[in-house]
């Protein structure tokens, strides 16, 4: 399961005494390698009033989160509403904030493109940034969690794009992260391999344990992979509702269509009138 | 559910058959079909030997006389003499290691300047005006001042070549550095790539294929610069056998040179594209039909 060591997103110029302040300090000096900072209520991911400006305008302001170990939150916003602000944050790749973020240590971010180095074969890809001299049993083991092992030795130019993205998944997992970041993974695919690749995820993720935090603008998706779904709107958390249907979720279940339709009404679409 | 018909034609006189006439249809050939059957590696050849037939010809004819232009056959000869010699293979010898000093030496110079100002900010605004000033100079109108400092011997010469090729590897280099995808570097963040890192596994692979370009264009000017420092002050080389033929009136000799330049250009270019095909066959780009 997921430990719950956290490093804190420093923010780019703003004190650090604040990002901090969430730990529990036991005196002035804290060295986080030696004394790592744990959330008081065992989240794995804090957030407390945090804001990001992009030339005066909030894209986030003052936003609160919490993630527990081991939760799918799936975070749902219009276009714009600045929810890939804050998986970029999360990730540590935006620090130009103010506000309290902790997150842990081991984190792995899959975005939409799948971003692999086109100048290495795809198991290189797969172990590229990991500490240390890890072997390629490593890389092929999380190739192998996704169906991909025979394809270890493949240029990224020679995969499709379902294979691309699994084997981005794969360079995720291998980190065996606390906390994966999905920003709408699944996006780009064509409608059936989305739907593999949305089982695969769901798969993964009740194997691993680890939190997940899915940004997407698929209504259906979110509600067809989360614990909780969150609407995001203004730069804040609007809306939040937990999903208790029980797993593995069918999209034809009148519940899911109550759920969906609930949702797709908070971001401004209503639902067709026949819907049940 | 009720499936609705169209009512039959009875009163239109045309029968069926010619009411729906299959229309007129081509074949689509597959690619390889229209090609000739010829193979590549000699069709290349074709062109350049086309010329040279052309020109043995006109010599053969008189319309060239040898005053201008020696006939092929009469270079052949004469380039096998020249070999015969050994001088050359001397002059080879010498313009070589001339080339792959400056090469090297430009390399390493236009490399290095471009890594600084294309990874760091500081290093742009410190290297990069001043580059891109200098490099406007012809830098054959600098062969007088190149004398002056260093002399007559090998130096100057080489200092020109180095100076010719470490232009267009700088430019295309900073431009690879500069080009590389954003998202990518993001990604390799997210992964948790130290700064070398970063540069190691992200920036430089994706400045590769601008260096080769870099590479191509350094190579053409070597020659070219081989050539200008050679004809001025030398005493070796294949360029001061074109200049001692000049004093002859050998256009035979002179064509022999030229030949060899073209030879030694051909084969620097072989060099590149074996470089590019091992080293940036992860490229998903067009290769041509």
């Amino acid at each position: 399961m997921a430990t719950d060591v956290h490093g804190p997103v420093t923010p780019g110029k703003a004190a650090s005494a604040e990002a901090l302040s969430a730990s529990p300090v036991k005196d002035g000096l804290r060295d986080p390698a030696i004394d790592p900072i744990r959330d008081p209520y065992g989240a794995v991911v804090r957030v407390e009033e945090l804001t990001r400006s992009f030339g005066g305008r909030a894209v986030i302001d003052f936003l609160d989160l919490e993630i527990q170990p081991g939760e799918f939150v799936a975070l749902l916003g219009r276009s714009g509403c600045g929810k890939s602000t804050l998986l970029k944050i999360l990730a540590g790749l935006d620090r130009d904030i103010a506000g309290t973020v902790l997150v842990p240590r081991r984190k792995a971010v899959a975005f939409q493109a799948p971003r692999l180095m086109p100048w290495k074969k795809v198991w290189r890809n797969v172990l590229l940034g990991l500490p240390g001299k890890p072997d390629r049993a490593a890389a092929e083991r999380a190739l192998e969690e996704v169906g991909l092992a025979h394809r270890a030795d493949a240029w990224p130019k020679t995969l499709s794009g379902g294979e691309a993205q699994r084997a981005s998944l794969a360079r995720a997992l291998v980190r065996e992260p606390d906390l994966l970041l999905l920003d709408e993974p699944f996006g780009a695919l064509d409608a059936l391999t989305r739907i593999k690749a949305q089982r695969l995820v769901d798969e993964l993720w009740q194997r691993r344990g680890c939190a997940v935090l899915l940004v997407t603008h698929d209504v259906e998706e979110a509600v067809l992979l989360a614990d909780r779904v969150l609407v995001m709107d203004e730069g804040a958390i609007a809306y939040e509702t937990r999903i208790d249907l029980p797993r593995p979720r069918d999209i034809t279940d009148p519940r899911f269509a109550e759920i969906r339709g609930q949702l797709l009404e908070r971001l401004g679409v209503d639902a067709p009138a026949s819907a049940a | 559910m009720s499936v609705s018909h169209a009512p039959p034609r009875k009163s239109v006189d045309i029968s069926p058959v010619s009411r729906f006439e299959p229309p007129e249809l081509e074949p689509i050939v597959p690619s390889s079909a229209g090609r000739a059957r010829v193979p590549r590696w000699l069709r290349r050849p074709a062109g350049p030997l086309l010329l040279l037939v052309l020109w043995q010809v006109l010599s053969s004819t008189g319309v060239l006389t040898s005053g201008i232009l020696a006939s092929p056959g009469t270079i052949a000869g004469v380039g096998w003499d020249l070999i015969t010699d050994g001088s050359l293979p001397s002059a080879m010898g010498v313009s070589l290691q001339r080339v792959a000093i400056g090469l090297l030496l430009g390399t390493v110079v236009g490399t290095t300047l471009a890594l600084i100002s294309g990874l760091f900010r500081i290093g742009e605004d410190l290297v990069d005006a001043s580059v891109q000033m200098l490099r406007t100079v012809p830098f054959v109108g600098l062969i007088p001042l190149f004398i002056i400092w260093f002399g007559i011997g090998e130096a100057p010469k080489v200092a020109i070549i180095t100076l010719g090729v470490s232009f267009p590897l700088y430019l295309n280099v900073y431009a690879g550095i500069r080009g590389v995808d954003s998202q990518l570097i993001e990604a390799g963040e997210s992964l948790g790539l130290s700064r070398w890192g970063l540069v190691r596994h992200v920036v430089l692979p994706g400045a590769l294929p601008g260096a080769m370009t870099g590479l191509r264009y350094s190579l053409g000017i070597a020659w070219l610069a081989l050539v200008f420092a050679e004809q001025i002050n030398a005493d070796a080389g294949i360029g001061f056998l074109m200049v001692q033929a000049r004093d002859f009136l050998r256009t035979d000799v002179i064509v022999v040179c030229l030949i060899v330049y073209a030879f030694l250009g051909l084969f620097a270019d072989f060099v590149v594209r074996t470089l590019e095909r091992l080293l940036l066959q992860w490229r998903p780009t067009f290769t041509g039909r």
